[in-house]
């Protein structure tokens, strides 16, 4: 929670210091170890689906190894925005972005950069499980064979051992790795989608609602789950739930009407929210 | 106490209004009958068609056989005697059907047939007017036989062969020019002595056509040839591109008014009248490519243009009916948009493929239209070579056969297009069975 705080961005941010702030992570990136950084800046984000605004000059940071929630009500452009980090909004006729986001202080609409390097840094988990028709262990493998990570087939057994364990899958699909990925519950098919993502090593993992289709049950071991996985990235979660936004997140920001209301610690958002519509959201007047 | 819910009680409204209900569920009821109806006039439909199929078409594959020995004569068919099929060549048919004429009537006379009363000229008309060219072709083929003496099976005329499937009877024979009572009550004793027989005929299904005047012959070889070298362009050509072009359109092309127009062409391409594209077939590959007439590659190119707008449809529609869950999951992981279409989405749109191009494989295959306008129609003797050169050879459709038998005036081609057209139904049934299977074997669920 603390680290969280310390990091904490104040807005509007003018164009200048967002530059400053983008140059500075540049020169941060070669002493990454020094300490908790931000990994993802927005600055300024605009989208358009044709002529309708969904985003209206967003502005965020993201940092590195803890949890960031987007919270607000259905429609208020939280997913919209959370598919511009790692380009997913590319893939919909008539979206156009505009501003800024940096990825390591790298701009990730630069056209030297190819955009599916960027999602193998950036992964994403869907609202709704969608592992592929086949196997458990091809689920987990694809990802790794077509980026050319494994050498040869134990290589490859390795990473999705690995991705499976650090998913807490392991245990129970080790004796039916090559059963269908689609024949396991939906909280494990969830799990499943999380060690996939996992198995082509990213840096930021975004996560769409992961525990809207899931039983509490299920919900609470993805939670923990995210828990464990803040130790080693940036995470954003879009959630619905509040208590679960309050239960894994450090920080919270909460989007209204496609503009980022507020952002802060998330003991601060539910604790002393600053914006009136925070406020009447938290405390359930809408939405 | 049962409580009437039907009628009113004082001061309060009734909960149903009978009248109401009575009306909904006599619709409802109507409304079954209607589709029972429907479907009975259907089946019915169907069955009277198989049945009239098989009751017509299924003489057409055995055939009235005359089995004799023929003493092959060197002073008539090789008078220089030295067995060069070269100079054999200049003995024609006549030759060969005197040959048959004398052999004919010596077996009859030495298995004690009477021939008492008959012509020699109706006793030899007992034979197919095919005969002789037969037997000419086995001579040519084999000149070792002459000098020999062999036994000559060959086909009865259509009359004879008509009179053991039922369809030439006595009364029929005496209003007939070309045949006589006396005739058939020959064949009766001839096929007491087992000259002639009556069974399954290979030639039916393997032989080339014949001529108006002998039906007997008359074979199906060089349209199954034609119609499987057209199924072979088609599925060659048209797969490829209609996938292609599916692919592109629905996981690549940007959604703009351009490719609107491209869509709603495609589909008004399938309903083109298919003479149409005989027509721009003949404009575009005889008359401005120059590619000859009657031959397999025009009739491939034709049901290619045909075929393509079915298989895009198809394809589209299958590749729509793809969760997009599924292309997001695999963009998630870093996949390229080519990565997933052929990794993921291919795969599940699959079945609806390979069914869709058998479905457009079956149109091209009982498409007759086009290929009358690109001179399908010919009359084709020899058999067109094989690929990729015969596809260049003059060769015959099965449906076209079936429409150009049903032209002639003998009643025995009546039969033979029947039989032609089980050839086509069965050809269809197997491939719409490919398509159940390949559709059970590739389908998975997601």
């Amino acid at each position: 929670m603390n680290d969280a705080s310390k990091l904490q961005v104040t807005l509007p941010i003018t164009p200048d210091t967002s530059a400053a702030v983008a140059s500075s992570a540049m020169v941060r990136e070669g002493e990454a170890a020094a300490g908790p950084d931000i990994k993802v800046a927005a600055r300024n984000v605009d989208v358009f689906y044709g002529d309708k605004q969904a985003i209206k000059d967003v502005s965020v940071d993201i940092p590195e190894r803890s949890v960031t929630a987007f919270i607000g009500p259905s429609g208020c452009g939280k997913s919209t925005f959370l598919r511009c980090i790692n380009r997913m909004n590319d893939t919909i006729d008539g979206c156009r972005v505009t501003g800024e986001i940096t990825l390591d202080g790298l701009d990730i609409h630069d056209p030297s950069l190819d955009v599916v390097e960027l999602r193998a840094r950036v992964g994403m988990v869907f609202q709704k499980p969608n592992p592929f028709p086949k196997s458990i262990y091809e689920n987990v493998a694809y990802g790794p064979r077509i980026h050319g990570l494994a050498r040869g087939r134990p290589e490859l057994d390795e990473i999705v051992e690995s991705s499976l364990r650090k998913a807490g899958l392991f245990e129970e699909v080790k004796d039916r790795l090559d059963g269908p990925g689609t024949g396991l519950s939906g909280g494990q098919q969830q799990r499943l989608c999380i060690a996939r993502a996992i198995a082509v090593s990213p840096e930021v993992i975004l996560m769409d609602e992961p525990c809207s289709a899931l039983d509490p049950i299920a919900t609470a071991k993805v939670e923990e789950l995210i828990d464990e996985l803040k130790a080693n990235y940036a995470i954003i979660i879009v959630t619905h739930s509040m208590q679960q936004a309050a239960r894994v997140s450090q920080q919270t920001a909460f989007f209204h009407l496609g503009v980022l209301a507020e952002i802060g610690s998330t003991q601060e958002i539910f604790t002393n929210p600053k914006d009136k519509r925070t406020q009447d959201y938290i405390t359930g007047r809408f939405g | 106490m049962s409580v009437d819910n039907t009628v009113a009680e004082a001061g309060r409204p009734r909960l149903i209004r009978a009248d109401r209900t009575r009306r909904r569920n006599a619709a409802e009821t109507r409304f079954r009958i209607y589709g029972v109806v429907a479907i009975v006039i259907s089946l019915a439909a169907l069955v009277f068609l198989v049945l009239s199929i098989l009751s017509n078409g299924l003489g057409a594959f055995s055939q009235t056989f005359i089995a004799f020995d023929v003493y092959l004569d060197p002073a008539v068919i090789d008078k220089n005697g030295n067995r060069n099929p070269e100079e054999m060549k200049k003995v024609t048919t006549i030759g060969y059907g005197n040959l048959l004429k004398k052999a004919l009537a010596a077996d009859l006379e030495a298995r004690g047939v009477s021939t008492e009363g008959i012509p020699p000229k109706e006793v030899d008309g007992l034979l197919s007017k095919d005969a002789p060219a037969q037997l000419r072709d086995k001579v040519l083929a084999d000149p070792g036989l002459v000098g020999q003496t062999i036994r000559f099976e060959t086909y009865a005329n259509g009359r004879i062969d008509g009179y053991f499937k039922g369809r030439v009877t006595m009364e029929s024979a005496r209003l007939d020019s070309n045949v006589s009572p006396e005739q058939l009550e020959l064949a009766d004793r001839m096929r007491a002595a087992g000259i002639v027989s009556v069974r399954f005929n290979w030639g039916f299904l393997f032989g080339p056509d014949a001529s108006e005047l002998r039906p007997e012959a008359a074979g199906l070889g060089i349209a199954i040839i034609g119609s499987a070298y057209m199924m072979m362009i088609v599925l060659v050509l048209a797969l490829p591109i209609g996938v292609a072009a599916s692919i592109y359109l629905e996981e690549f092309a940007r959604q703009n008014a351009f490719t609107d127009v491209i869509e709603v062409n495609i589909a008004n391409l399938a309903a083109v009248p298919s003479i149409v594209f005989g027509i721009l077939g003949l404009a575009l590959f005889i008359n401005f490519l120059g590619l000859p007439q009657s031959a397999p590659i025009v009739g491939g190119l034709v049901l290619t243009l045909m075929t393509l707008p079915t298989i895009i449809i198809a394809t589209r529609a299958s590749l729509k009916a793809v969760p997009p869950s599924i292309r997001e999951a695999a963009l998630g992981v870093g996949a390229s948009k080519m990565q997933t279409v052929f990794h993921h989405v291919l795969p599940l749109a699959m079945p609806g493929i390979l069914t869709g191009t058998i479905i457009g494989l079956a149109q091209a295959l009982g498409e007759t239209a086009p290929l009358l306008l690109i001179g399908m129609v010919a009359f084709v003797r020899d058999f067109p070579g094989p690929p990729p050169e015969g596809f260049f050879d003059p060769a015959a459709a099965l449906p076209v056969q079936v429409y150009n038998w049903t032209q002639r005036a003998d009643p025995a081609f009546v039969e033979r297009a029947s039989g032609a057209i089980i050839v086509l139904l069965v050809f269809l049934l197997s491939m719409n069975i490919i398509a159940i299977i390949l559709r059970r074997r590739f389908e998975r669920r997601w």
